[in-house]
């Protein structure tokens, strides 16, 4: 099967979410996984190497065609619409529930040193957080987490391809002491 | 006159996002080692800011208060003889090490949000092509469904989505059937059981009038909780499914 990457093009092209590499694989049944993989980032370069409008990428756990970064302007131009964006306060309160989930609003609260209902209540709604769970402590409090339309939108592979924290590592080692949030 | 004046506070005042933002910003205004604050000198300048939104903003003010009870609090530490005997940790002498600590942490978190605002953002720098809402749910019922389980959010969506569907003269008739949700819990477990699943209209979609309606909808969250039933969606706004947990 020599037009591997053919067929992978175009599975990728009619998929509404990004394309999983297992369910490329469950199409190309008699082709190894590895094989897939190559094909894709074979793909990839291509449309990295002419400079192509659209480029292949591998977000929140799949393959999706978007638009050059650069080309925003344009795409904007056409759609005519604006995009809501994150207030600084969204995105602070979304940057520790992405860093150290699973949380609970206290925990963000005090890094933030203020309320963060509000902020809060956005991210939930836009569903870029959303609630994993209840700590088993008093009250109850409910854990947030952060979703796959969070690594959609912020065009992440996955959590681990978050940039890692300055200056966290030593803060961490002082406040293992500290704190324990039990991994749910 | 005053109306400007106050527009114009309040639009400096969002450029603080809390206690710890203002502080760290009178750190590098006065290019101050974060390590090694001088505590009189910040609690001066936070005071002198505070004093300005205190006059104008007091919602904003109670966070803004706590930290400046904290610093003087350390300040006052600070004042105090130290004991002669040599300590290993310094830093954790330090009446400063919690807050040098809460500033780094939220330092460090306020550069992450910032990088993250720089990356590619769906919608605003990269798009992808609109995927139309599935528009064939009805044609549901292949077996190799992949199902997600569905948030409360969901379910009360679902739920306002019917009760807006009732017909607005009914909402006059008085109800004197007497209910109860045990009634209707046993009812809907009695239908499930019966007929494997259901969808969530199926459940609600039939009954007659709003009371009716809000009873079920209270069973099979009380039956959701107690882990009696699941339910599933096969995709976001797709028909939510309900399954008797266990046989």
């Amino acid at each position: 099967m020599e037009n591997i990457k053919a067929i992978i093009e175009a599975l990728v092209l009619v998929s509404e979410v990004p394309l999983a590499l297992e369910k490329i694989c469950a199409v190309l049944t008699e082709v190894e996984k590895a094989q897939v993989k190559d094909a894709l980032d074979k793909l990839i370069a291509e449309y990295e190497e002419r400079q192509s409008g659209i480029c292949l990428q591998e977000v929140a756990g799949g393959y999706q065609f978007r638009t050059r970064a650069e080309l925003s302007n344009w795409v904007k131009k056409l759609k005519g619409s604006k995009p809501a964006s994150l207030s600084p306060a969204s995105l602070e309160t979304l940057a520790i529930v992405a860093y150290r989930q699973p949380i609970v609003k206290a925990e963000i609260e005090s890094i933030r040193g203020v309320d963060v209902s509000a902020p809060l209540r956005g991210l939930l709604d836009k569903k870029l957080v959303r609630i994993v769970g209840r700590k088993d402590v008093p009250g109850k409090p409910i854990i947030y987490g952060t979703t796959r339309k969070f690594l959609e939108v912020f065009n992440l592979k996955d959590l681990s391809e978050l940039p890692t924290l300055r200056e966290l590592k030593e803060l961490n080692q002082s406040q293992e002491n500290i704190e324990d949030i039990p991994s749910s | 006159m005053n109306e400007e004046q106050t527009l114009d506070y309040a639009i400096k005042l969002d450029i603080f996002e809390g206690p710890l933002d203002l502080l760290l910003y009178l750190i590098k205004k006065h290019e101050i080692d974060i390590y090694n604050i001088p505590i009189a000198l910040i609690t001066e300048q936070y005071l002198h800011y505070l004093n300005m939104i205190k006059s104008l903003n007091l919602d904003l003010a109670g966070d803004y208060l706590v930290m400046a009870s904290t610093l003087i609090h350390i300040k006052s530490k600070m004042l105090l003889p130290v004991p002669e005997e040599p300590s290993d940790e310094e830093s954790e002498d330090d009446p400063r090490f919690e807050l040098i600590k809460q500033l780094l942490e939220y330092q460090t978190f306020k550069e992450a949000a910032a990088d993250l605002g720089k990356r590619p953002l769906l919608e605003r720098d990269v798009f992808v092509r609109l995927a139309p809402m599935p528009a064939e749910i009805g044609k549901s019922d292949t077996e190799e469904e992949e199902l997600i389980e569905v948030s409360i959010f969901e379910l009360i969506e679902a739920f306002h989505h019917l009760v807006s569907r009732i017909d607005k003269k009914e909402l006059l008739e008085i109800d004197l059937e007497k209910m109860s949700i045990t009634d209707i819990i046993n009812d809907v477990m009695e239908r499930l059981t019966r007929e494997k699943n259901l969808t969530f209209d199926e459940l609600i979609g039939e009954k007659r009038g709003r009371r009716n309606v809000i009873y079920t909808f209270l069973a099979i969250l009380e039956l959701i909780k107690l882990k009696m039933i699941k339910a599933y969606q096969t995709s976001a706004f797709g028909v939510i499914r309900v399954f008797p947990a266990v046989e």
